[in-house]
């Protein structure tokens, strides 16, 4: 494999890890109050669909991205309904609007559009499209770090860069402030951030709703960014890579950065099996590339290499008095 | 909040949990502009107005109580299986294997030897999650969704690599023997003077009614159901008991994972005849929704699976002779597990409101 090679594969992990990493740290803020989230898949697709949908209707990418967060939100409050208000099962809600999402996608798409679920292919202002970093051109030149600027780094849409500037946010918003400070306490022990004074549910909404807003972020990325239309079941399990992720990373921000990263690796290479076996001389099958973040996921998840934690309090409804 | 009477928890909760999503389907098939009356009675005469509509009904539904049982048996002893869809496609590699195996003359000795196929390999999928659950304390939850995907790759791979029969383009194994062909209702006596056409409903549908009762019997009636049931209840009074909990994950989650593993002899053995990719089509994930609303026992999972069975061929009338996409059985599918699984508490507090004024009223 030469450089440019190496290059054009880092060039994909980062187009493939975005949303993974937003999706990924989306679920961070919920798990982190303890309040499970396997919908982050359904959330993303109807985030994409809204997307794809109101961005073709208006030609507007960002109202599309508006549109897709309040797609995504409008799932996060059903899940909070039922996980905190109501206090039923989290996994089950999740699991539920996974379906509701697959459902409820294609059959808006259908009637908006009558493409078979799809929503029209968008370009120009109705796309995010790539933007030019600074010297780009003129880094190209330097030796080594200068061509990885130029196409690696340069050159995403602007989402991109938001879902890396968020990896850095996550971190402060978590450990410097005092939200963070309580949004891990409800997750550990909510009695404590009760007996405080503050309101769990109040924070344990917030959180859920942080993990909408950056789900229709990631859907908006893959209808707008990564693709030009919203198409059936576009999201393919990305959610659910998203959720390995974060146990991968053990519910902290850069680990997910390092995680999805990772992860995006694996889904760029899949595309080039070519270079595969130009580099190291063996033939990995595709299908196996596609596991790996799965099994990878469980190699964690049953400790064999360092032990994933997870919130104390996750999955547990906080009922205030007995 | 009142505590409801058991009929009206056993029967009530799921009925008006079907209402409401039934309810809400209705809005939004008005939402993009259908007439719900209609896409009803398409889907009433679809799936239940004909012998051919009956016949794909109850080959759905025999899929459906294969997965609806399967998370009935872990829900028991508390464990949560969602990977009845990928221990469903493993089973479904069980039984190619050995309908491939050997020249079957006859489909009285291949099923027995099927089901024990599909049944071990899906209960040795779901035998390593129930492992890092009991041993390592992975979340079961998590480790069966992986394992999902990690089916889905591996049959992918063997369908596209080592199954696939020479000069084939598919990815698919070979053909069944004819041998090994199970009896649709139209083959079997009495039953074909009323299924007279070609449906997909097969013998396989009095084995899923025989695992109702089977699974009945074992939960209620044996001593390992009741460890299973007393360990489900409460983990530190079955342990003080002397039931070992490794035990009862394993034996639990074999269970499970061997009924979501018998599934393939519907669809893969009774329908398709070969294994293709993602032979499951979604059944297995379709088990939650059933055995929540069979308030998992095994008659109320017969009945659900039933109703799913009429909704899945509703569903594919619906898009056959109407505009509305067949994916509107994903979204009552997901309003129903939301209702019955997640919302719950919010219909028994419905209930409750309705049934205090009643004891009110009667005091």
């Amino acid at each position: 494999m030469d450089y440019a090679t190496l290059l054009q594969i880092l060039d994909t992990t980062v187009r493939f890890a975005t949303p993974l990493l937003l999706a990924c740290l989306a679920g961070l803020y919920s798990e982190r109050a303890g309040i499970f989230d396997i919908g982050l898949e359904g959330k993303m697709l109807m985030a994409g669909m809204s997307a794809g949908a109101v961005a073709a209707l208006t030609g507007s990418v960002w109202l599309g991205l508006i549109a897709a967060i309040a797609g995504s939100l409008l799932f996060s409050i059903v899940h909070g309904l039922a996980s905190i208000t109501f206090r039923g099962n989290q996994l089950i809600s999740g699991v539920a609007l996974n379906f509701v999402a697959s459902g409820a996608t294609v059959l808006v798409a259908q009637s908006l559009f009558r493409q078979g679920g799809r929503t029209p292919p968008l370009s120009g202002a109705a796309r995010f499209n790539p933007i030019e970093l600074p010297f780009a051109e003129a880094a190209r030149a330097i030796p080594g770090i200068g061509p990885f600027y130029t196409e690696v780094v340069s050159g995403h849409s602007i989402l991109v860069y938001a879902a890396l500037a968020a990896v850095p946010l996550t971190w402060w918003a978590l450990y410097r402030t005092r939200f963070g400070l309580r949004l891990r306490a409800v997750g550990e022990n909510p009695e404590s951030v009760d007996t405080a004074g503050v309101s769990v549910v109040r924070l344990r909404y917030t959180a859920v709703m942080i993990t909408g807003a950056l789900c229709g972020m990631a859907g908006a990325y893959m209808a707008t960014g990564l693709q030009a239309g919203f198409g059936k079941e576009m999201t393919a399990g990305r959610g659910y890579i998203a959720l390995a992720a974060l146990i991968f990373a053990k519910w902290r921000p850069w680990y997910a950065l390092g995680a999805t990263m990772l992860f995006g690796f694996f889904q760029a290479l899949a595309l080039r099996p070519d270079v595969i076996k130009g580099t190291i001389g063996i033939d990995i099958p595709v299908p196996a590339l596609d596991a790996l973040p799965y099994i990878l996921t469980v190699i964690v998840l049953a400790g064999f290499v360092g032990r994933a934690i997870p919130p104390r309090a996750g999955g547990i409804p906080y009922v205030k008095e007995r | 909040m009142t505590k409801l009477p058991t009929w009206a928890d056993l029967v009530l909760v799921p009925l008006i949990s079907l209402l409401l999503a039934a309810v809400i389907s209705g809005l939004v098939i008005l939402a993009i502009g259908e007439d719900p009356v209609n896409a009803a009675k398409v889907m009433v005469t679809g799936a239940l107005g004909s012998p051919y509509g009956w016949g794909y009904t109850l080959y759905y539904t025999t899929s459906f109580i294969f997965s609806g049982l399967a998370v009935t048996v872990a829900y028991h002893a508390g464990q949560f299986n969602i990977g009845g869809e990928g221990q469903a496609q493993i089973g479904g590699l069980g039984v190619a294997l050995v309908c491939l195996a050997l020249p079957w003359p006859h489909w009285t000795l291949a099923l027995p030897a099927a089901m024990i196929g599909a049944a071990a390999f899906g209960a040795a999928w779901a035998a390593i999650p129930a492992y890092l659950q009991a041993k390592r304390g992975s979340h079961i939850v998590i480790t069966t969704i992986m394992f999902n995907y990690i089916a889905a790759a591996l049959i992918i791979y063997l369908l596209v690599g080592v199954l696939k029969p020479a000069g084939q383009m598919d990815p698919a194994t070979a053909r069944f023997p004819a041998g090994a062909a199970l009896p649709t209702f139209k083959d079997i006596p009495i039953l074909n003077a009323v299924f007279s056409s070609n449906t997909p409903a097969n013998v396989t549908f009095f084995v899923a009614v025989a695992a109702c009762v089977v699974v009945w019997a074992l939960l209620w009636r044996t001593r390992l159901g009741y460890q299973i049931r007393a360990f489900g209840k409460s983990e530190p009074a079955a342990i003080y008991a002397g039931i070992s909990p490794f035990r009862m994950i394993m034996v639990s989650m074999l269970i499970s994972g061997g009924l979501a593993g018998l599934m393939a002899i519907n669809n893969v053995m009774g329908e398709a005849e070969r294994l293709l990719q993602n032979s499951a089509e979604g059944a297995g994930f379709i088990g939650i929704a059933v055995a929540l609303m069979g308030r998992n026992h095994p008659f109320g999972v017969f009945l659900a699976a039933l109703l799913f069975g009429f909704l899945y061929q509703g569903g594919a009338e619906l898009g056959l002779w109407t505009t509305i996409p067949i994916e509107l059985r994903l979204l009552v599918q997901g309003l129903v597990i939301l209702f019955t699984g997640a919302l719950d508490t919010m219909v028994r507090m419905m209930l409750g409101v309705f049934f205090r004024t009643r004891v009110k009223g009667a005091a």
